[in-house]
Parts: structure tokens; sequence; C-alpha cells
């Protein structure tokens, strides 16, 4: 409460403080008599609301946990020590270079689009749209989309439907070998540890695939007897349903895994290979003499890709982020789309008929144009992603919020999540304080020079 | 711009308004009658005329079955009994309540802890001669341990809670053939029989740090025992003792294999606990088996709709190099805070197998009492539950629930995160304990 209030308060409480300076003989005179009159309840709610806890908090923030003690600059000692707040300074660093930015830079582009399109206004309602939501439900929502799996979340649903396109998934992913003595893991396939001879059988069996899960062909498994010139063998889920199967044996039930490929190898090179059948079986038929290896290839049994963490350590900034730019992307839009409107045709109409290309007009006549707005709209934006704390607290799961941290985050598990300590807590809302000060001074700087 | 800002500030300034409203109200609605002296006829229990005001956490079904209990009490004895809910922070709403002399004369506490305060701040009547007998007669020993301070009797369990279950999809442990494990070694070895089989054999809600902490709980007090347990919970033993590093590492045989996990490790820090119960049911299963608390129960039926005894079944957390019976869970005890005679004889019903079998046949109940009839439940779970409850040779408290919030209930640090970490990557263990050792002496100061 104290955090909203106090980095709001001092641009209102500025601006009101603006009239005196002409009183100067005799400030008390009758006019001035019913300004103050006038202003007394806002002064008074002003400085309860606002002056009274800022200063509170730069008091308390000189105090230990309780507030019993003074400990001078202690707080702000430890909140500069410590490994979390470090992570949240750079994550907010992070936040204010990019959020702002790339906020309005996205509004622009909707702004300009929208005004070429038909359905204008469908398209501004939609772009806006988010702005309705509260943050708190926003987070929750991308927290979904955000989950990994894509039957869940809908950000990796889309990345792994494209990336599917390119990299097929094998029908048996995820197989082990039942014999780690016959077959070991070789990239994504697997290799037979002994060599094989013409004339001899390999049963090579897998395991850890659900039978509902296998191709609806697949039938009993049987080994294929190879010939003299000859090896062969079966490929097979070598799990009897309901337990009780003996490891290494085709039992009864047990089922062949058609479609996998086995190559033989002599020397390094490929000398020959089979697919395996509906029940599994396979054959290399027409080898000389002499030991081959044996490789079961990586297609049947390559992952798909995966997608991506969004929400593991690396990636969950930037994730939380995106989050962000979906909603203020719309507010963007609609104040830099205002400004668009205001900027005299003619300008734009001279620019084209000196032959200037729409790319030119845009990049030389309508930025400068419009950069008061844009600057506007990013010191805004750049005020509100300092303060940043709703997303960043429902976003990231618990065991990367200390990777996603921010310093508003910080305060508040410090002084009330689990923490305690609303000295330390004080000393960092001082810090976002004197962080939004500079912005702010910029925003009254401006609104003054505008005013009448 | 800035008529947005000052909407805001409007808006603000409402919802403070609103709020306050809020507060009001409620205060208004807790105040309620206390006690009204009246003749006193002990000899038969004629508390016609009287009233008790009972409080606890108990809200929507919880507290309509609480009052089906103190109905049968007003039947029986004439008096009146008023119930009011306290909320989810009972020592917040008692605590002002008794400092202002407007206490309730019964009120359910969840913790032990909260009991012992409230014994230290002499705000509670002692039971030794109101419930003794009953206590002594129908509880196993550990429940009057947990009911008295020194010595002295102050509360009687009524309900209790089982978080020492495993909870799994029958379907897949048949089609692998395997059984309910024993002991911990048999949990692994079905684990990787499932594993074969094509399932992932434990989902784990590891974005949830409270599994986490239930997980460690029922591994430590397995490993070390009841009284290392007692000395760990109250911080007279360092985390970084031979026996927490045991107990991480035994905890490591299961979080260090990732093949066993649902999703593999980074799966299973990324799924929350409701997530991780719907992953064990869903079709096709995506995990043979979790672990978690009795509530289970009625995240599989309500949430999922699967149907228990059919499709989900349960086993007791297995014993680990040979323990005992365990069971870590949770509770509430009743105590008396006013010297009333209607709330001396409501603690002595709540003492007795009939007044826990009104609840227990309305379900969502587990009663410590051993004279309860375990027919009276309405299935074979919850029956099952109960009767791992009452024959456990120990039962402990969730030592996560009797740590400072700082260390043991908040998201992102202390044991939750620190867990989370150590599923991440469990081979740290020598780290992890040091780490909890650092936060936990911070924690208790």
């Amino acid at each position: 409460m104290t955090e909203g209030t106090g980095t709001t308060g001092p641009s209102t409480a500025a601006s009101l403080a603006v009239p005196p300076a002409a009183g100067r003989r005799r400030w008390l005179n009758r006019r001035h008599r019913v300004a103050v009159l006038f202003l007394l309840p806002a002064l008074v709610l002003l400085g309860a609301l606002v002056v009274y806890p800022i200063l509170y908090t730069v008091v308390r923030s000189l105090q230990d946990r309780a507030g019993d003690d003074w400990v001078g600059l202690d707080n702000y000692r430890s909140a500069f020590t410590s490994d979390r707040t470090r992570i949240a300074i750079k994550n907010n660093m992070i936040w204010v270079a990019v959020a702002p930015t790339v906020a309005t830079i996205l509004g622009l582009v909707f702004a300009v689009l929208a005004e070429r399109v038909r359905w204008q206004t469908a398209f501004k309602v939609a772009v806006f749209m988010p702005m309705a939501i509260s943050f708190l439900a926003a987070g929750v929502i991308f927290r979904l989309v955000y989950q990994t799996e894509p039957e869940l979340g809908l950000a990796n649903a889309v990345v792994t439907g494209v990336g599917g396109l390119f990299d097929p998934s094998g029908d048996y992913v995820g197989a082990r070998p039942a014999d780690e003595e016959l077959l070991v893991p070789d990239g994504d396939g697997f290799r037979a540890v002994p060599d094989f001879e013409p004339g001899d059988t390999a049963a090579l069996g897998l395991l850890a695939l659900r039978p509902d899960d296998l191709p609806e062909s697949a039938g009993p498994a049987r080994a294929a007897g190879p010939g003299q010139d000859a090896i062969g063998g079966v490929v097979w889920l070598d799990f009897t349903p309901g337990g009780g199967g003996e490891r290494g044996v085709v039992d009864g039930e047990e089922r062949g895994l058609p479609g996998v490929r086995v190559e033989v190898l002599r020397d390094g090179s490929v000398a020959g290979g089979a697919t395996t059948g509906d029940d599994g079986s396979w054959a290399v038929v027409g080898l000389d003499p002499g030991t081959y290896q044996l490789r079961l290839a990586p297609s049947s049994f390559s992952e798909p890709f995966q997608g991506f963490n969004w929400l593991g350590r690396s990636l969950v900034t930037a994730a939380t982020i995106g989050a962000f730019l979906w909603i203020w992307a719309g507010f963007a839009m609609i104040v830099i789309g205002a400004g668009l409107a205001a900027i005299p045709r003619d300008v734009l109409e001279a620019a084209r008929v000196d032959g200037a290309g729409e790319w030119q007009v845009f990049r030389r006549v309508t930025v400068p144009l419009l950069m008061p707005v844009l600057l506007v709209v990013a010191v805004t934006l750049a005020i509100n992603v300092l303060k940043i704390f709703d997303l960043v607290f429902i976003i990231p799961p618990g065991d990367v919020q200390d990777d996603a941290n921010v310093i508003a985050l910080e305060m508040w598990r410090v002084s009330f999540g689990g923490g305690n300590d609303q000295g330390l807590g004080s000393a960092l809302s001082v810090l976002l304080f004197i962080l939004v000060l500079p912005a702010m001074a910029f925003n009254i700087k401006r609104f003054r020079s505008e005013g009448p | 711009m800035r008529p947005l800002r000052r909407l805001i500030g409007i808006l603000a300034v409402l919802l403070l308004i609103a709020t306050a409203c809020g507060d009001d109200d409620d205060d208004v609605g807790t105040v309620t009658e206390g006690t009204a002296g009246g003749g006193s006829e002990e000899e038969d229990a004629d508390l016609e005329g009287q009233s008790v005001e009972v409080a606890a956490v108990f809200t929507g079904t919880e507290q309509e079955n609480l009052e089906a209990v103190l109905a049968a009490f007003e039947e029986e004895t004439g008096a009146t009994v008023d119930y009011t809910s306290t909320g989810d922070d009972v020592g917040a709403t008692l605590g002002p309540r008794i400092a202002a002399g407007d206490a309730p004369d019964v009120a359910f506490l969840p913790q032990p802890g909260l009991m012992r305060d409230f014994v230290a701040d002499g705000s509670l009547q002692p039971v030794q001669d109101v419930a003794g007998d009953l206590v002594d007669e129908n509880y196993d020993p550990i429940w009057r341990e947990l009911g008295s301070v020194d010595g002295t009797l102050y509360g009687v369990w009524f309900k209790a809670a089982n978080k020492s279950t495993f909870w799994y999809n029958v379907g897949v442990f048949d089609d692998a053939g395997v059984e309910a494990p024993q002991d911990w070694a048999g949990l692994q070895d079905v684990a990787q029989t499932i594993s074969d089989s094509g399932v992932a054999p434990i989902s784990i809600g590891g974005a949830d740090g409270w599994t986490l902490t239930d997980w460690f709980e029922n591994v430590y007090i397995r490993t070390a025992g009841p009284e290392m347990y007692d000395m760990l919970a109250a911080h007279e033993l360092p985390w970084t003792d031979e026996s927490v590093t045991t107990a991480l590492t035994t905890l490591a045989e299961v979080f260090g294999s990732a093949e066993l996990l649902a999703g593999g490790t980074e799966g299973a820090l990324q799924t929350d606990f409701e997530t991780s119960v719907a992953k064990v049911f869903a079709e096709p299963p995506d995990g043979a088996m979790v672990y978690e608390g009795d509530f289970v129960a009625s995240v599989i039926s309500d949430d999922i709709g699967a149907e228990l005894g059919t499709d989900a079944d349960f086993f007791d957390f297995p014993s680990i190099g040979g323990s005992e019976p365990t069971v870590v869970g949770g509770g509430d005890v009743a105590v008396l805070l006013s010297d009333s005679e209607a709330g001396r004889e409501l603690i002595r019903f709540l003492a007795t197998p009939e007044a826990a079998e009104i609840w227990a046949e309305r379900g969502g109940f587990l009663s410590p009492n051993q004279q309860v009839d375990l027919e009276v439940y309405p299935d074979d779970i919850t029956r099952s539950l109960a009767e791992s409850l009452v024959e456990a040779e120990t039962f402990r408290f969730d030592l996560s629930d009797l740590q400072p919030a700082a260390f043991g209930g908040t998201i992102g640090q202390g044991m939750w995160k620190l867990l989370q970490d150590f599923l991440a990557d469990p081979s740290a263990v020598d780290a992890i304990a040091q780490q909890l050792e650092t936060q936990a002496a911070a924690a208790f100061g």
C-alpha cells in the first residue's frame, strides 16, 4: 500500500505545490486565504496518504525487523549484499530496458497498421481487450499458456505443432533395452553389444512402451530363422501385460514392433538392412562370412521436438515480459493512434509528392512527428515496469521465483510473504522509489511544458 | 494519462472503503452470546437453557457435518450450541477475542503449537477432570500426549488427517502385474516394473513445495525415528545432522531416478499438486501413483471423476528399514476456553465414539478415537484410511506446519524452495542440508 501511493504521489504533490511565488510581499492576502481554504482538504489527504507514508517508510527502513531498534543503514547494506536482491535489480533492469521499448514499438506498428485496415475498430478492440483483464487473471492465463506439455500449454502447442512438421516423431519414443548387456542406447537409436555372424539369431527386446501405443498391425512376436548367409531375429516388446513374462524370451502374448529399421554393419559401414514385419521379425540376407555389428536406426525412436521450458530458469523473465506485452501493447497502440490522428496529413502528402516511399514517410516523417507521444508512452510504461509485481508473483512457479524476482516482489516477500522483516522491506521500497523518481521527474517536466 | 491515474486513485479509495466495511461486517458477525449462567443440575447433565459457543475453521460441508454432531449434543443435553467459523487463521481470530474477554466456550484448533501458545497465555481450561478418563479409555496414548501440555490434558483430538498415503491407478498396477509395495525397496521395484511396462511410475507435484516437504517428513520419520523427528521439528537438532542427510539420501533414491518420475525431473518440478493427481488418473495415464494425504481421495472423486476403490486405491507410505507403521498427519483438537458446565459437557461428549461416528458416517472425516466403529465409515477407502490411522504405532504432526511460516510454509523460500532445489539436483545432499540449516536458524531467530 505504502508502495503504491508513494510512487504515484509526487506528481500530484509537485504540481499542486506550483502556485505560490507570486505572494512574496503579503502572502496571506484575501485571495490566497481562499485558495488555501480550498486546497486544505486535498493537502490533508495527500499529507496523510502520500507524504506521511513516504516519510515513515524512510524512517522504518532505518529500523530493525520489529521496529524496536535503530540499525542505521544495515538494511540497505543487506539489501545490496543479498543474492536475491541482486537478481531482482538485474531483472528490473532487463524489464525496464526491454518491456517499455518493445511495447511502444508494437503499439506503433499496430497503430500504423490499424489506420490502414478496413476493420480498424474491430482490430483495435481486439488488441486493446487484454487491458480489460486484471493483471492477476492475465497472470493465471499465462501460467497456463506457458505449461511445458503441449496438451496443456498453448505456447508449446504452437511451437511443437510447427516443429513437428520438420521433425517427425518415431513410433517407439521412450523405449529402453530389456537387456542392457545385449543392447545399449546409441544416439536416439540402439546398438547391439556382441558381434554377430551370418546364421546367428538376434532377439532384441525393448521395454517401457505402453501396449496401447503400439501400431494396430503389431502381432505376436516371432523370430525369423535366418539362413546360412543371413542374420535375422526379432525386435519385440519384452513385457507381458499383467506381468509374469520371462526377460529375454519371446513369451506367448508379447508383440513384435513393426517398422523398425535394423542395420547390419561391417567395419563401421552399412552392409545391409531390413525393416521388421508385423511380428517384429527381420532378416538381412546375402552376407559374406565374417563378424557384423547390429544397429537399430534412430528414426523409430527419435523424440519429437518438445517445445521450450518457458517457465524454467533461463526463459522465465522473457516469458513474463511476453505476458506484459500482451496486456500493454494495446494501451500503447491507443495512445499512439491518437497521436497519429493528430499528425497533419498535408505533411505526409507533401513527402509523398516529393517522391518519398511509404517506408521513408514512416521513418522520416511519421516517427519524428510522433516522438513526443512515443516518449510519453515509453516513460509511463517504464514507471509501470519498475513497479511490476503481479505478473512476476503469479506466472513463475515457486522454484524459479528467485530467478524471476524483481524489486517490488522481493519487497513484498521480505516484508509480508513469510520474511516478516519490514525494515528491510522498507529499505527496498525506498530503493524502488528512488529508481522511479527520474522517470516521474521527466513526466512532470513534460506535463508542465505542455501546460497553459 | 492523468484522468486515468485519477480514476485509478478513486478506485483505490473505493476499494479501501469496501474492504474496511467488509471487516466491520465480519466483526459483527462473530460476536455471539457467550455463556449464559443457569442452575446446575450436574447429576443428569440436563443443560436446559444453557448455551455454548463453538468456534472452528470448518465451513461448507464440514460445517454442516460438525453442526450435525453439535445437534446431537443439543438433543442429548438440552443446551443450545452456536457455531462460529473462525476463517483460516484460527490464532488471529481467537487471540483478540480472548484478549477482549469474549472467547467462545469451545474451539477446535488445527495445530498443537497453537494449543501450547494458548495454554502459556492461561487462556485454556485443563480438561483432565472433564474427559481424562474417556481419552485414556478411547484413544491411543499418543493422542493423549498430543493433547497435553506438561502432562496436563488440555484438548481432545476430534478429527485427524492421514498424510502417509500413496494413491495409485489400479489399472496401471494390474497391467504391470504388480501389487502395492510394503517397504521402500519394494516401492522401487514396483516403480521399476511399472516403468518397464511403459508408464511413468511416480507423479510428483513438485511445483507446490509443500508436497515435497510431506515426502521428506515421511522419509525422515521412518529413517530417523519419532524422537529425532520431534527434535528436528523444534530445531533442537540442526538440519546438518546426519539423520537429515541420511533421509535426503534415501529420498534421492526416488527423486534421483528421473526415469521413475512422470515427465522426468523437469516435468515433476512444473507439475502442481492437482495436476500430479490428474496425471495418474488421466487416459492414457501419465503416472501410476502419487504420494499425498487422504485429501487426494476428494480430488480423485470430485475433480477428476475417477471411481475410488475400482479405478483408484491407496497404500500406506512404505516402511523404510523395518520402521513400524507410522502416520504423519494433522488434526483438530477441541479445547475448552470457558469454565462453563455446558462447555465441559461438550468436551466430554466429543471424546465419545458416538460423537465421532455421527461425522464419520457422513464422510470426509477420520477419527483418532479407537472406539469408533470402523463399519460406520461410508466406504472402504475411508475405512482403511481410518484403520491405518488408529493402528499406526506412531503418529506425528506435519513437521513443516510446526515451523515458522518463513521456513515451513512460504512459496519460494525455506523448506518449500530448498526441497524443490533438491528435486532438481538430488545429488546435492550436503549443500541442501546446509542451506536448510541456515534458513531454519534465521527463521527460528
